[in-house]
């Protein structure tokens, strides 16, 4: 599994608000994906029912989950792939490593797959001798730094262009040392020869899945820069790694599908590539893998199903939840401390490493319900994270102060008649004290508050006060 | 039971257990009748226009995704399309192509310059030519179907991808694109690859500006064949 500082989520997100280089690069990528997507969501008068009929899709195959992975294995062993079930990560891993021994891999090629971070199916692989290659040009280009995504669709989307030359002319040192590298096109020319040689050298191609199947026993990848055909097409053997939750029944349900996601997602139309692979090359075929193997992974996902957080295995990885997301934009996704960042990361993760490592993520949003409203699966984000703000509490993974400041607001909050004294003794005396400058900078256990700004004192007496004199009639 | 069975088994038992549910027929029939009658999907309005504005909104749509579309009058017209478009862009009049019928009879001799290699792409390919079952108007998207007559390699390996593709196979919307393949392949069959491509490769990974070539074509030349 991949190393997770959610715990230390705190230290995480003041350190990222102090780093400029993060902060100039978030300045610009996540508010125009933002502003992409609504540009692409007023041209097609079809979206909001899409929503609805996406969310039914995923809904009746969520609930039928265990059938259509059966009729899905069946479809893809008769079109000659060998499909692997994984119920954790580590299964996944062996699995995976087991394939690149039979087929004597040196060098793998890697297509985006965020169940492939989540497993940490590189590090294993490197374990075992063998040169791995993200190919996204996103994922290679955090690979050569040792740095994880920090957003699901844009991995790189914390990186300037400035630190991307500077990597390159770290690393490639093959080349000319005066040649030209400030153009973006530059750089991505550069990549593409790089990357090229190892293409075409690679022994397993790993791709992810956005979607598998059931009709066809076929998975599915979206890309817009080719790199994950080019993974798939050219090696021996190619590898899907798939979770469970991503499975449709049909073809054309699909197409429903990838009518709600690029335009999430960049506010593309449509990607440039989405290609449906089915099994390995057929006789006759010229090109195409030797071998196909799909490996499902339940890792926790299963768990989910009997719960509130079902909804949450709708997410088709848009990341129009971070897009949006006040907190993502001020600090990006690295904060987060594990995988998935954002809205989905928060509901997500504690499903995933467990609560108590995760404990911060549910509270790292200000419930303004951006995330929600651009779900193009309607997952309900907010309501998810409350759900696990209370399974914290329950945990007890709230640190005591905390916990028993709480437990005295609920004593008084259920007594009515107790909560209204309590408020006629404090605040006239609160406002009493804060007269002179009408507002207090700093207040005994509030200073998380008063630290980042000031608290309001209360001018006069309370609401049920005024109330009962207005429904008593007398003149204000 | 070998470990791969038990593991096959303990995800599928935890699903089961979670739903709360079991393997029970009126489930089966459920998920059995879904999968024979689908519910019919929905399909946005602007795939359902007359073929003369499918045909705009095709062109329009891929060339906002960066492709050049050429309209050849007619099969005849196509190698010369294709030989007018690798002059204008300056690339050499050599393609990689795969066992395709229709641009085998092609009428080749009206471009003599123009060489065709055969087989799947190699490395040092400039050019590939493509042959689209469908193309689909409601997003500019051409879907090829991988197979000796036409390697997925020639596809994406060449730094430039020309693809052909007839107006009579021009549709409204991707569920069109599916009957045609249902129709070629049988029911529940699909080739190795299905491929939709709606312009050429392209990253805004580095600094979010958008660059095309990123592994796959730099360059997408779309002949629609009209007629």
């Amino acid at each position: 599994m991949s190393a997770v500082t959610s715990p230390a989520f705190r230290d995480n997100a003041r350190a990222a608000l102090g780093d400029r280089q993060l902060q100039r690069a978030l300045a610009e990528v996540p508010r125009g994906l933002a502003a992409r997507r609504s540009a692409a969501r007023a041209d097609l008068p079809e979206f909001e029912a899409l929503r609805e009929a996406g969310r039914a899709i995923k809904d009746h195959t969520l609930a039928h989950l265990d059938l259509y992975l059966e009729a899905f294995e069946k479809k893809a062993r008769a079109a000659g792939s060998q499909v692997h079930f994984a119920p954790t990560a580590e299964d996944a891993r062996a699995i995976v490593r087991d394939i690149c021994r039979q087929a004597g891999a040196r060098v793998v090629t890697k297509g985006k797959s965020m169940i492939s971070e989540e497993i940490g199916l590189n590090q294993a692989l490197e374990a075992d001798g063998i040169e791995v290659v993200e190919t996204d040009l996103g994922e290679y280009l955090i690979q050569i730094r040792g740095e994880t995504p920090s957003h699901i669709i844009a991995p790189a989307i914390h990186l300037t262009q400035d630190q991307v030359e500077a990597d390159f002319r770290r690393l490639h040192t093959g080349l000319p040392a005066d040649r030209q590298l400030a153009e973006p096109a530059q750089l991505v020319a550069e990549a593409r020869q790089v990357l090229r040689g190892r293409f075409l050298a690679a022994d397993v191609g790993i791709t992810g899945a956005n979607f598998m199947i059931a009709e066809t026993g076929s998975t599915v990848i979206v890309t817009n820069e080719g790199n994950g055909d080019l993974t798939q097409s050219l090696p021996r053997v190619h590898v899907v790694l798939a979770s469970i939750e991503k499975m449709v029944p049909t073809l054309e349900d699909v197409d429903t599908l990838i009518r709600l996601l690029a335009r999430s997602a960049t506010g593309q139309e449509i990607s440039t590539y989405t290609t449906f692979s089915t099994g390995p090359r057929r006789a006759g075929d010229p090109d195409g893998p030797e071998a196909c193997h799909i490996v499902i992974l339940d890792n926790g996902r299963s768990e989910l199903l009997g719960g509130p957080f079902r909804e949450v295995l709708r997410c088709i990885r848009c990341g129009a939840c971070m897009n949006h997301c006040p907190v993502y934009g001020a600090i990006g996704g690295h904060a987060y401390g594990w995988v998935y960042p954002g809205p989905i990361g928060s509901v997500l993760t504690p499903a995933l490493i467990g609560v108590r490592q995760a404990r911060h993520l549910p509270n790292a949003s200000t419930f303004c319900g951006r995330c929600e409203e651009v779900c193009p699966m309607k997952i309900p984000l907010p309501g998810l994270m409350r759900h696990w703000r209370e399974a914290e509490f329950d945990a007890r993974a709230t640190p005591l102060l905390y916990r028993l400041g709480l437990a005295a607001w609920a004593a008084a909050a259920r007594r009515p008649r107790l909560y209204h004294a309590l408020a006629r003794l404090l605040m006239p005396a609160l406002g009493a004290l804060g007269r002179r400058r009408g507002a207090f900078r700093r207040l005994p256990l509030l200073g998380g508050w008063t630290r980042h700004r000031d608290l309001a004192a209360p001018q006069g007496r309370t609401f049920q006060a005024l109330w009962a004199d207005t429904r008593a009639g007398v003149p204000r | 039971m070998t470990g791969a069975d038990e593991r096959r088994e303990a995800v599928i038992f935890k699903i089961r257990k979670a739903l709360g549910t079991y393997d029970s027929a009126p489930r089966r029939a459920a998920v059995a009748g879904r999968l024979a009658a689908p519910p019919p999907p929905l399909v946005p309005e602007r795939a359902k226009r007359r073929r003369d504005e499918l045909r705009s909104l095709f062109r329009r749509f891929l060339e906002g995704q960066s492709a050049t579309v050429v309209e050849a009058a007619g099969a005849a017209e196509v190698p010369a399309a294709i030989g007018r478009y690798l002059r204008s862009a300056n690339l050499p009049l050599r393609v990689r192509v795969g066992d395709d019928a229709y641009l085998d009879r092609l009428p080749w001799a009206s471009e003599p310059a123009l060489e065709r290699r055969r087989g799947r792409a190699e490395a040092e390919d400039e050019v590939g030519l493509s042959r689209a079952t469908v193309a689909v108007a409601e997003t500019g998207t051409l879907v090829l179907a991988s197979g000796a007559d036409n390697p997925v390699t020639v596809t994406f390996l060449p730094e430039t991808s020309v693809v052909v593709v007839r107006e009579e196979d021009l549709v409204g919307g991707y569920e069109g694109a599916w009957e045609r393949i249902r129709a070629r392949f049988g029911a529940g069959a699909m080739p190795r690859t299905v491929n939709f491509v709606s312009g050429p490769s392209r990253s805004a990974d580095i600094g979010g500006q958008l660059v095309m070539g990123a592994h796959g074509p730099r360059r997408l030349c779309v002949i629609l064949v009209r007629g």
